[in-house]
């Protein structure tokens, strides 16, 4: 066909340019957010219960054992942000290798790396992380390990199918005929060519380990007090949805936004790394 | 071949086309897709518009269906089909002309045919909503299919697009498209896609039904074998124009225009070369087999790639390969490269066993033996500067690391680039250049045999030409023997010295380039030459 | 085709298999069975009593045959806290889970399937990046938040409290489809417009067959078979929401059973649900495999 290609990077929609914002204030918030309160996030007070945001001293109000509430979610933000990041990342790097290497070995290694794969995607992760929490006791690394488990099936599936496709490029027969070694034309050729995809898979997999973290501190399964996250402030909150919004609400809505921004942010990414994959066509 | 001369010039045309011009969007290389772009068919004629990838050619063909995406708007101009002026725009009148007044076929048949249903169902569709009672149907359809000669037309009817072979598909294609008679057939590189053989009896197929129906056939393609084949009329085209055009006897015996020179040119095979005293060989190979095993336990597919295949190559000379797709030309390339382990049979290179090397001698030998593959796109890896890619090799093999970057510079000069480019990425060359960055890269190591596989079937004729040249010029300077792989008869006889016919895995004929063209020994042999468009024409020619 | 199924029919038992094995293997080598599954503050002889009613005096390969056995047996264990079968816990929240899921599933069906449609032939206009942006909203939202959005708006302003066994099925449904909605919308969006682009929708059009015709009779069907799978994938997200929106809506389902039993270590119970998660799983994904053989003949004839 005699179409003439055109292609010209688009520039960056305002909903990508507000999602960075987000993130970058969630960040700093997470971060820096604990100094903009005179109280400490376990500092329980008996006669500021229950206050409503716009208090004295309390600008997002207190909870009902008179805790700031602004200190806690700068604290609960902190918690997530590091379960989120550390837990994508142990997924990313596990699924990621377990994938190239199926691809580079086949034969039995490949079999056993895709029935690992086919017998995680037939569990759900929450359903393993409640599993292993019903028989071990919870502590953050174990809670930290499972949120690794997240998602990385998916990477080890979407690797092991990128690095099977760049193997059968021609720059690698090429390479392969000049005399490279494996390790040179996997370290060199294979692995810069299929970055891209963990790296989109990444930004996919981030808002879903924090909705899975928030998950299942909501239900009581994950950050255990006197450490708290985004969930668990919310489950606290819970059962005085009614009478006290801004329990639930407020890190509801900063969860909610930090999964939007990552998801568009990501989406952008994807457009702009991979224009086969791009959702236009 | 038969050629039915065609075409009645002093009837009204069918088809006239007057100052087309077809805009792209804003950003392209040049302004609009094609600009003032005139020609007509008369009843029964064969027009061929013939040009290189990006030349315009089957916009025109889309324009004339009405069927161009709304990004490629029509800038002036217009098409008129007999007393008709047709719509300059996707409009619902064009709903009762396609397939009745006229019709179109496509390059990859099986791609349009919907996967999911009976082809015999889809013609029938054609039928019904153009309003054939449905009584009729199924017969007309077994009728037609009776016509393009497809064998067994019940179960044909029955079957889904992936069961036929590319052949048979585009005969359904072309079953559906004539299925009521319509007056204009227009055909974009229909027969591109084929194997030689199948092209062949397609082309043929064409010229028959025109004859029997006086329906008169757009026939767009870059190839000027196959205009030889078919065409009553010639348009060349060029960066969106008309560079000539004219009657097909006149413009390929005396093309005008240059470009229509080089392009005819490039489409004609050269003389062989002579043969030379036969020394020890640097390759031979005896008696490969190669089997390959796919897919799960109980879904095992087994391909017999390569069967009992010998051959022997003398230093500095040429051996081409020539087979169809699935031959296993490709394959045995593998082997050669030891990229593949072959199960039976021996390889030696100058005279030691290189079957089973393994470690470091596989990477010794490597240094001597080196690939130039087919798409210049996927050869070359996306991230690295050409300057990196073509010094890995040397590197690889301990050369100092400047030196070799130097090397690389003086190499791209060689092969006709520049050492300005050097540190420029992939995908700021054209093909043609690629395929000559691959070349230095392989160069770079100075082997001894070089195995071109299908190095210039992704190219357009004219880059072919060139190509061919600087493996020519190449193997004068540096003296390597070439094993080259290729389905195109035209590219063997310029390029080799001696050829080997592969089919189905096995070899049927070899010998020395020259006696196999003129005394085929072999019947497949003998159909890929009588089936390669232009060449018996050429060769006529050449001993007239 | 036999090929086809037989491969596909081993591959779920081996799976099975596996998860089965991983199960056991981590109930055995998670501290001492008999006193996890044993009540809580047991003496010591009851703990004994457990662990030689379960065979742990046995080797190893025997303690694995008597379990594999006891599952094909239909033997799952007795909850330690009411002291059922954990099959019949089980089959009492079966009903509740089933029309919660189904509903949910229905509505993201019909919900997401149409707007990608919708997105698909109003490509680039507003309508599309509507579509777009509602599908990124339903997969950022978590439902634990919609769940309680809901419930409060139910609350303030409609003065209807939404949770419990006996509040209507709806809005929990909506909760957990709202995510797997948006995903088939973006999904099915992109596969139609991947097919309407397609080589042989072009020739259809150049054969002179009408838009509508073309896109509901070719497109379409064209289209379903990359959906099948997504719908298979979904499950998985299905059954996981579930877990939290039962919670959420105090629905008397299998998710809430399964976080009780995890919060009063109730081991057997939570040692079935996950095999029959498992199971179900599995299952889904070998009749999405099969189904392929009836809508796919690239698959059926080979």
């Amino acid at each position: 066909m005699s179409g003439v290609a055109t292609y010209r990077p688009s520039p960056m929609p305002w909903s990508v340019r507000l999602s960075l914002v987000f993130i970058a204030a969630f960040v700093l918030f997470a971060l820096f957010g604990q100094f903009l309160s005179p109280h400490e996030f376990r500092a329980t007070s008996m006669f500021d219960r229950l206050l409503p945001p716009g208090s004295p001293e309390y600008l997002l109000g207190t909870d009902a054992r008179g805790r700031d509430v602004l200190v806690r979610l700068a604290v609960g933000a902190q918690i997530t942000l590091i379960v989120a990041i550390a837990g994508t990342l142990i997924g990313a790097i596990l699924g990621s290798l377990l994938g190239i290497l199926a691809a580079a070995r086949r034969g039995p290694t490949e079999a056993v790396i895709v029935a690992a794969i086919d017998v995680q995607a037939s569990l759900p992760i929450i359903v393993v992380a409640l599993f292993v929490l019903a028989m071990f006791d919870n502590s953050f690394v174990l809670f930290l390990l499972l949120i690794g488990l997240n998602g990385w099936e998916v990477y080890a599936r979407l690797m092991r199918g990128a690095t099977l496709s760049a193997k059968e490029h021609g720059y690698v027969t090429a390479v392969r005929a000049l005399g490279a070694s494996p390790m040179r034309i996997y370290l060199r050729h294979v692995l810069p060519n299929i970055l891209n995809v963990a790296l989109v898979q990444f930004t996919v997999n981030l808002p879903l380990t924090v909705l899975l973290e928030t998950a299942l501190s909501f239900l009581g399964l994950g950050v255990q007090p006197p450490l708290t996250s985004l969930g668990q402030i919310m489950s606290e909150g819970r059962d005085r949805l009614l009478t006290a919004w801004w329990l639930t609400l407020f890190p509801g809505a900063i969860i909610f936004l930090l999964a939007l921004s990552v998801s568009l942010t990501g989406d952008w990414l994807r457009d702009r790394l991979d224009p086969t994959l791009r959702s236009e066509r | 071949m038969t050629k039915t001369p065609g075409g009645d010039a002093s009837a009204p045309p069918l088809l006239s086309v007057n100052g087309l011009g077809i805009g792209l969007p804003p950003g392209g290389d040049r302004a609009e897709a094609v600009t003032d772009i005139s020609f007509q068919i008369h009843p029964g004629e064969t027009l061929c518009l013939v040009g290189e990838s990006g030349s315009g050619k089957s916009v025109i063909g889309q324009a004339i269906l009405g069927m161009l995406p709304r990004a490629l708007p029509v800038t002036g101009g217009s098409i008129r089909l007999q007393d008709k002026v047709l719509p300059s725009q996707r409009d619902a009148a064009y709903q009762a002309l396609r397939s009745v007044r006229m019709a179109m076929i496509f390059q990859d048949a099986g791609a349009s045919l919907n996967p999911v249903k009976r082809v015999g169902r889809q013609l029938e569709e054609i039928l019904k909503v153009h309003g054939v009672p449905a009584a009729e149907r199924r017969d007309r359809v077994l009728d037609m299919f009776e016509a393009v000669r497809l064998p067994d037309p019940a179960r044909i009817f029955a079957a889904y697009p992936h069961q036929l072979s590319g052949g048979q598909a585009q005969r359904v294609v072309i079953a559906g498209a004539l299925l009521l008679k319509p007056a204009l057939l227009v055909a974009d590189e229909p027969t591109t896609a084929l194997d030689v053989t199948t092209q062949a009896e397609i082309l043929d197929l064409i010229a028959a039904l025109k004859a029997d129906t006086g329906a008169s056939v757009l026939f767009i393609t870059h190839d000027f074998g196959v205009v030889a084949e078919i065409a009553d009329r010639v348009a060349v085209m060029k960066d969106g124009r008309i560079v000539e055009a004219g009657r097909a006897g006149d413009v390929l015996d005396r093309p005008q225009h240059p470009y229509t020179q080089r392009l005819i040119a490039a489409s004609r095979p050269t003389g062989a070369k002579p043969s030379r005293a036969e020394e020890a060989p640097i390759l031979e190979a005896d008696g490969l087999h190669l089997t390959y095993r796919s897919g799960p336990i109980f879904n095992r597919r087994v391909t017999q790639a390569v069967r009992d295949v010998s051959l022997s190559l003398a230093p500095g000379r040429t051996l081409a390969v020539v087979g169809e797709s699935g031959s296993g030309k490709s394959s045995l390339a593998r082997c050669l490269l030891r990229l593949e382990e072959v199960e039976r049979g021996t390889i030696r290179f100058k005279g030691a066993d290189i079957t089973h090397l393994a470690g470091r001698d596989l990477q010794r030998l490597r240094k001597s033996v080196q690939v130039v593959l087919q798409d210049p796109y996927s050869a070359l890896n996306p991230r690295q500067t050409i300057r990196s890619a073509i010094a890995e090799g040397p590197i690889i093999h301990g050369m100092p690391v400047a030196e070799a970057r130097r090397k690389a510079e003086d190499l791209l000069e060689l092969t006709g680039l520049t050492a300005q480019s050097a540190d420029r990425y992939p995908h700021e060359f054209s093909g043609g250049q690629r395929q000559r960055i691959c070349i230095a890269r392989a160069l770079a190591l100075e082997p001894e045999l070089l195995i071109a596989d299908e190095a210039v079937s992704a190219l357009d004729v004219s880059i072919q030409a060139q190509i061919l040249d600087l493996f020519r010029d190449m193997q004068a300077r540096f003296g390597f023997a070439m094993v080259f792989i290729t389905h195109d008869l035209r590219v063997a006889r310029a390029i080799s010295d001696d050829i080997l016919v592969m089919q189905q895995g096995r070899v049927v004929e070899s010998g020395a380039t020259g006696q196999v063209f003129d005394r085929p020994a072999h019947a497949y042999t003998r159909a890929l030459l009588a089936a390669a468009p232009g060449l018996g024409l050429a060769m006529e020619e050449g001993a007239a | 085709m036999t090929g086809y199924i037989l491969s596909r029919v081993l591959r779920a038992i081996i799976t099975l298999l596996i998860t089965v094995s991983l199960v056991f293997i981590f109930i055995r080598f998670s501290g001492d069975p008999a006193a996890a599954l044993a009540p809580p503050d047991a003496p010591q002889e009851v703990i004994d009593q457990y662990a030689r009613a379960m065979g742990l005096d046995q080797p190893l390969w025997q303690q694995y045959t008597s379990y594999i056995g006891g599952l094909f047996r239909g033997e799952f264990g007795y909850s330690i806290h009411t002291g059922r079968p954990v099959e019949a816990l089980f089959l009492d929240r079966l009903p509740y889970t089933l029309h919660l899921g189904l509903t949910a599933l229905s509505i993201a069906l019909v919900l997401g399937i149409a707007l990608g449609a919708i997105a698909a032939i109003n490509r680039g206009r507003l309508l599309d990046r509507a579509v777009m942006g509602f599908s990124v909203f339903a997969f950022a939202m978590p439902n634990f938040l919609f769940g309680l959005c809901l419930i409060l708006i139910g609350a303030l302003v409609f003065q209807v409290f939404l949770a419990g066994a006996s509040a209507n099925v709806l809005f929990p449904a909506l909760t957990l489809g709202l995510a797997a909605m948006g995903s088939f919308a973006r999904f099915a969006r992109s596969s139609l417009l991947e097919t309407i682009n397609a080589p042989f929708m072009r020739a259809a059009e150049a054969r002179g067959i009408p838009f509508a015709r073309r896109l509901i009779l070719h497109a379409a069907p064209n289209a379903a078979i990359p959906l099948v799978t997504l719908v298979g994938l979904s499950l998985g997200a299905l059954i996981a929401g579930s877990v939290v929106t039962e919670q959420v809506f105090a629905w008397p389902g299998v998710g809430q059973l399964l976080v009780r039993s995890v919060a009063t270590r109730d081991i057997a119970t939570v040692q079935f649900l996950v095999l029959a998660v498992a199971f179900t799983m599995i299952m889904a994904n070998l009749i999405v495999d099969l189904l392929y053989l009836v809508i796919d003949p690239r698959i059926r004839v080979k």
